[in-house]
């Protein structure tokens, strides 16, 4: 039996070996990535491919998520409170707190994981496995900085954009579905929206979406940095990489909603 | 001139390099040649200073270049180029600006003069008219044409070909290594390059070491490996049967 406990004992602590070797060799990454850019001008090309490849060609999915994730909301708020204690405008409300506290900053962070991390990662891990990783540090280019940076600044930049289109988009889906499901009035679910309205809101879900953009980047860029191997290791560390920004973001999100809502 | 000194690497406790020491001369094409699996990539990784060595020195001239942080190697990297087996060229760029990139991050030129000297480099490895292609695009060939386009950008004074000619018939294969053979002459670089293929061996190999199981064996150039006597390389040179021919009637004369 002793063995039995010592083995496992010995698991647990490797694992938390991995567990913290890994954190601490995520930190170093960040330290190369922000080492100082030497050459401004190919550092300002690369932020203008990402802007556009990370954030522009995000806009579709965050629109069609949100539309529908909107009109969603909405038909569930009204669905629940068919009371007539309750005024119809409180469905506009729900729908709007929800969808500026905790949709369009989370939910578009988780699937914006999915999409941009996957895609960083797979890009990264293949520059690795190819040698172009090794290519760039043999030209005396620091690859973490020239190849992790520009998409830092990218979504650093842009996600803010998406969350509020996300908003936009999100109520609109909402009094869409609501108006046409004959559950609310144009104008109650108007007042409904701008009802206690609390601009702060808006600052929180920005925030978050700094903080979940700049997790997004980093960690999926750290699953790719890292991998060894071919093919088949690429295709895990993108997996990775969706799985641990997903995870960090939820993590974030409360420690976030924490500190900046009580 | 580059000397490694003593060089040992190891991969998990499994020593892949063991021990080698060699010296590389300027003006001449050197080659390391070595059996699959040898350690001749990971060799010349440690050259270059992208394997970190376990123990041992690497030399660039008077320059300890192994104990140099990044922004020392920075400096001589500038001065080299290097082919990739896989070829490594940036798959996000076309042709003309993955040769563009080293003068990018190194030169000052304008436009037009990064272009013609682009275009100068393409023309030297029969490129023509691809500049707008993507690495997808080119066959494994062109590929490593390319990307030997992008190593001489920069006219470097160091060069490392890591298998130039594999995956190339036999023409092209034989004007990639005198372009190589070229080139070093012409800017008096120091030339690695590591192959098994016997015909480079025969037409470049103006100094040669031999690698096996990480270890060095045999070092000399192209007129001594047809008259040595030393088994493992023999049995490595004179693997097909018209070599072995030509073998023997070298030592009947
Ligand atoms: N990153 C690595 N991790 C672990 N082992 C490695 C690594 N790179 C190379 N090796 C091992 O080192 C040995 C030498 O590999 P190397 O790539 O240098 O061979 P090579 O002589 O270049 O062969 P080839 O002619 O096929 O290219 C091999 O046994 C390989 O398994
Ligand atoms: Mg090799």
């Amino acid at each position: 039996m002793l063995p039995g406990i010592i083995a496992k004992f010995d698991k647990t602590i490797d694992l938390m070996f991995r567990f913290l070797s890994g954190f601490g060799a995520y930190w170093l990454l960040l330290g190369k990535v922000f080492a100082r850019p030497e050459k401004h001008s190919i550092y300002y090309r690369q932020t203008m491919k990402e802007l556009i490849s990370l954030g522009l060609r995000s806009i579709g999915i965050t629109v069609i998520i949100s539309f529908f994730m909107g009109a969603v909301i909405t038909l569930q708020t009204a669905y629940n409170t068919e009371n007539p204690i309750y005024p119809t405008y409180l469905i506009g409300l729900g729908c709007r707190d929800s969808i500026i506290l905790e949709f369009s900053s989370t939910i578009v962070a988780l699937i914006l994981a999915g999409k941009v991390g996957s895609n960083i990662a797979s890009e990264i891990g293949t520059m690795r496995v190819t040698e172009q990783i090794d290519a760039l540090e043999l030209m005396g280019v620091n690859s973490a900085s020239y190849l992790i940076m520009p998409k830092v600044i990218a979504t650093l930049v842009f996600n803010p954009f998406l969350t509020l289109i996300s908003i936009v988009v999100g109520i609109m889906g909402g009094w869409i579905a609501g108006t046409s499901a004959g559950v609310i009035t144009t104008q109650d679910f108007v007042y409904g929206i701008q009802y206690a309205f609390i601009p702060y809101y808006i600052t929180y879900s920005l925030i978050k979406t700094l903080f979940f953009a700049f997790i997004i980047t980093t960690v999926s860029a750290y699953q790719g940095y890292y991998v060894e191997g071919g093919s088949l290791e690429v295709g895990r560390a993108s997996t990775k990489a969706v799985v641990y920004s997903s995870v960090t973001i939820l993590l974030f999100n409360v420690i976030l909603t924490q500190l900046l809502l009580s | 001139m580059i000397r490694a000194e003593n060089i040992t690497k190891s991969f998990a406790g499994r020593k892949v390099l063991n021990n080698i020491s060699a010296t590389f001369e300027p003006g001449q094409t050197n080659l390391i040649i070595g059996k699959s699996g040898s350690g001749k990539t990971v060799f010349l990784k440690c050259i270059v200073g992208l394997l970190e060595i376990d123990e041992g020195n690497i030399w660039y001239g008077d320059t300890l270049f192994s104990k140099l942080d990044f922004t020392g190697k920075k400096e001589i990297r500038k001065e080299m180029g290097m082919l990739f087996q896989g070829s490594a060229l940036f798959d996000s760029m076309t042709v003309e600006e993955n040769v563009r990139f080293p003068l990018d991050i190194f030169t000052g030129m304008s436009d037009e003069e990064k272009l013609e000297r682009v275009n100068f480099c393409l023309e030297r490895v029969n490129i023509i008219n691809s500049n707008t292609l993507f690495p997808a695009e080119l066959s494994g060939g062109m590929k490593k044409r390319v990307a030997i386009a992008r190593a001489i950008a920069l006219k470097p004074r160091y060069l490392f070909c890591d298998e130039p000619n594999s995956g190339l018939d036999p023409k092209t294969s034989i004007v990639i290594d005198e372009l190589i053979k070229e080139i070093t002459v012409e800017l008096n670089m120091t030339t690695i390059v590591n192959t098994h293929d016997m015909n480079s061996v025969m037409e470049n190999g103006e100094k040669i070491i031999f690698i096996e199981e990480g270890e060095k064996c045999w070092e000399g150039c192209k007129t001594e490996i047809l008259r040595s006597d030393c088994k493992i390389l023999n049995d490595f040179v004179f693997a097909n049967s018209l070599a072995k021919q030509l073998k023997a009637s070298s030592l009947e004369e």
